[in-house]
């Protein structure tokens, strides 16, 4: 299922914008805009989201080519870390107070 | 809500209550009444299409701004209304509407925009007047909207209002140049602004009790506050500021009401406001046929553009 | 209601750069009638760019011509300012004060923006040679010139980037696109070789790039681009037009006239 928003018969198709605000971080979803191929989108995405020096870094990919999880099976996918406190440092009650733990 | 039956609907719709209860955002694949839908494609769309013909008015002035410092001002302001009218038409195609559609609503003219952007710009002090009243008021009416409910909306909003935060800045900077200027330049500022003030109150829509469609984005989170109590605000706010210029407001009825806590003003003139939504502003024709324009002349670039990508990925795919 | 009231929207405190890149150096009269010259090319073109904004085929190009336009205009200002400063004139004096005769620009620079294709056209050819022309007066002697070509350089880059970009898509794509793109080349090209000539300020300024030595490489640049995009060399004679002394094609007048006429209108005015 791609991104929402991905129609598929626009004459310029839709793009999903990244950007690396500064070297260390991630490329975060910016936003989206509308180009005719790859080339003209990164362009486009420079123009549109690093006006005011807010990247150095971007990513664009189709808005049709992100596959994503499907909103209405969210139980299925997320509900299995429910119940697994295990896996969190706060868990672990004994060891509170102890020097570099 | 007290049928036993529970269909799959009720449960979606039960769902998205809790969610609303619970202030958190609506994303776009959830499920959503459909109504709230329609009402966020509208909202949305209007806002995007207002950011897009409010281009006009100031970008009637770049060719002839004063000096270069505010040549280049006014072009980076008119630049991101483009920009923020590309954020708005993004946070609307999610919902299901594509862009391409909401362009031929709007040259159709069968979409709405800000009634505003129909009054003309006929000097520079209007330049001043915009940034100072009119994105002053939707500034006001846009920072509850960072916590609308539909998250595509609220992040949208976000990024606009923090863009925007020098576009109100930079107008009342015109504003305050002009009422320090000559005689004639301050002449120009208080024209302008008696201009604008009205058209700038009645941007926060009719009053409350005229306004059919609040209550219920309202209780979907969409809005956060009446149009009457942001109007409040924000001519509290313009009281300093009319003094900090030297101008005069318009509203000669304007007072504190010690009682109710309240600003009392002068009677707005909505017979007006509804005559330019239907259409009778000064400028409705031109605005609608400068944006078909810019759209029919530019069909032949935006077809060129796709033919070469269809022709380029069709290369990729025969040396594959 | 500000913005402060909203915590997701704050306003950053931005640590801003110098608007002006020339600041605190004085021109000589050479320097200062060289960055006149090639200033007027760049207020001119952003004059006319800024034109573009709300009637670009796309929104997406609104932005895009509307970052060159901006672009420009700052080159134009910091030359501006520091052909000022020998001078004893403001931006804003020569900018809105300059009679016609007075300026120095190119005739290409004036050529109108037409459709898209004539825009992009005359983009092409400006910016490849801004491009050339930034790339070697970064070197040059005068620290004040110097300076503000190795800044202007790398946004001309990405002008002649935009302009390749679209001439190919404009070639490639329909057959409309490509006669309206070989249309606008030869509306344009008559005016290239006025920038290539060499005259009696070149006799004596040897700070600033010769033009007759970035014919070469412009004329390197432009003929791989249109190579690629399988356009042929447009077969014109050239243009005798002479901005550089004064002698200004027929655009020029209407594109100051509006350009100056509401601060003529208030000649002691501060805006």
């Amino acid at each position: 299922m791609a991104t929402a928003g991905a129609t598929g018969d626009e004459q310029w198709p839709m793009w999903e914008v990244f950007v690396r605000a500064s070297r260390g971080l991630s490329h975060v979803h910016a936003g989206s805009l509308h180009a005719p191929d790859e080339t003209m989108a990164l362009r486009n995405a420079r123009d549109l989201y690093t006006r005011r020096g807010e990247g150095v870094s971007i990513w664009v990919v189709p808005a049709s080519e992100i596959t994503t999880s499907d909103p209405g099976s969210k139980e299925a996918f997320f509900e299995s870390p429910a119940g697994k406190n295990y896996r969190h440092a706060t868990y672990y009650e004994k060891s509170q107070g102890v020097p570099h733990l | 809500m007290s049928t036993t039956v529970t269909s799959p609907d009720d449960e979606l719709q039960a769902d998205f209550d809790a969610l609303i209860e619970a202030e958190q955002r609506i994303e776009p694949r959830d499920w959503m009444p459909e109504a709230y839908r329609k009402t966020l494609i509208r909202q949305i769309s209007q806002h995007a299409h207002s950011e897009i013909i409010g281009m006009q008015p100031e970008a009637n002035w770049i060719t002839r701004a004063p000096s270069l410092k505010r040549k280049a001002i006014l072009m980076a302001k008119v630049q991101d209304e483009a920009g923020h009218g590309l954020y708005l038409y993004s946070a609307a195609q999610t919902l299901g509407i594509a862009r391409d559609t909401m362009t031929e609503q709007l040259i159709e003219g069968r979409a709405r925009y800000s009634s505003i952007f129909n009054y003309p710009t006929p000097t520079w002090a209007d330049m001043g007047a915009i940034g100072w009243l009119v994105d002053g008021a939707a500034i006001c009416n846009q920072v509850p909207l960072c916590r609308a409910s539909y998250g595509p909306y609220g992040r949208a909003m976000v990024r606009i209002c923090k863009e925007e935060s020098f576009h109100q800045r930079q107008g009342f900077e015109i504003l305050l140049e002009l009422a320090n200027g000559t005689p004639e330049q301050k002449q120009m500022a208080q024209d302008a602004v008696n201009r604008w003030y009205w058209p700038s109150l009645q941007m926060f829509g009719p009053p409350d009790d005229e306004s059919p469609n609040s209550a219920q984005s309202m209780a979907w989170k969409i809005k956060r506050f009446s149009n009457d109590e942001l109007r409040q605000r924000f001519v509290g706010m313009l009281v300093p500021q009319f003094e900090a210029l030297g101008l005069e407001c318009p509203d000669k009825d304007l007072r504190w009401n010690e009682e109710t806590e309240q600003w009392d003003m002068g009677e707005i003139d909505w017979d007006e406001f509804f005559d330019v939504l239907k259409g009778h502003g000064h400028c409705n024709a031109q605005r609608l046929q400068h944006r078909r324009q810019a759209h029919e002349d530019g069909a032949w670039v935006r077809e060129a553009a796709a033919e070469y990508a269809r022709k380029q990925s069709a290369q990729l795919k025969a040396v594959a | 209601m500000s913005a402060e009231t909203e915590p997701s929207v704050t306003v950053t405190d931005v640590e801003l750069d110098a608007e002006l890149t020339s600041t605190g150096l004085v021109a000589s009269a050479d320097e200062a009638e060289y960055a006149l010259r090639i200033g007027d090319d760049s207020l001119i073109l952003a004059q006319q760019l800024g034109w573009w904004i709300s009637r670009a085929p796309e929104l997406e190009e609104d932005l895009a011509l509307g970052n060159i336009a901006l672009d420009l205009l700052g080159h134009a200002r910091n030359l501006l300012h520091f052909a000022g400063t020998a001078l004893g004139k403001t931006e804003d004096e020569l900018a809105y004060f300059r009679d016609e005769h007075e300026f120095r620009s190119a005739w290409l620079f004036e050529q109108p923006n037409g459709d898209f294709g004539h825009t992009i056209a005359r983009g092409l050819l400006t910016s490849a040679f801004q491009f050339e022309l930034y790339t070697q007066l970064a070197e040059s002697s005068s620290p004040g010139l110097a300076g503000i070509a190795a800044k202007s350089v790398k946004e001309v880059a990405y002008h002649r980037d935009h302009a390749v970009q679209w001439t190919l898509r404009l070639a490639g794509g329909t057959d409309e696109s490509r006669s309206r793109i070989e249309r606008a080349l030869i509306n344009t090209w008559p005016y290239l070789d006025e920038l290539f000539r060499d005259d009696e300020l070149h006799e004596r300024f040897d700070a600033a790039p010769r033009p007759s030595a970035l014919r070469e490489p412009v004329m390197n640049v432009l003929r791989q681009v249109l190579a690629e995009a399988e356009l042929d060399e447009p077969k014109t004679s050239e243009s005798s037009g002479d901005g550089r002394h004064g002698h200004h094609s027929t655009y020029l007048g209407p594109i100051l006239a509006e350009m100056q006429v509401l601060a003529r209108r208030h000649p002691d005015a501060s805006w």
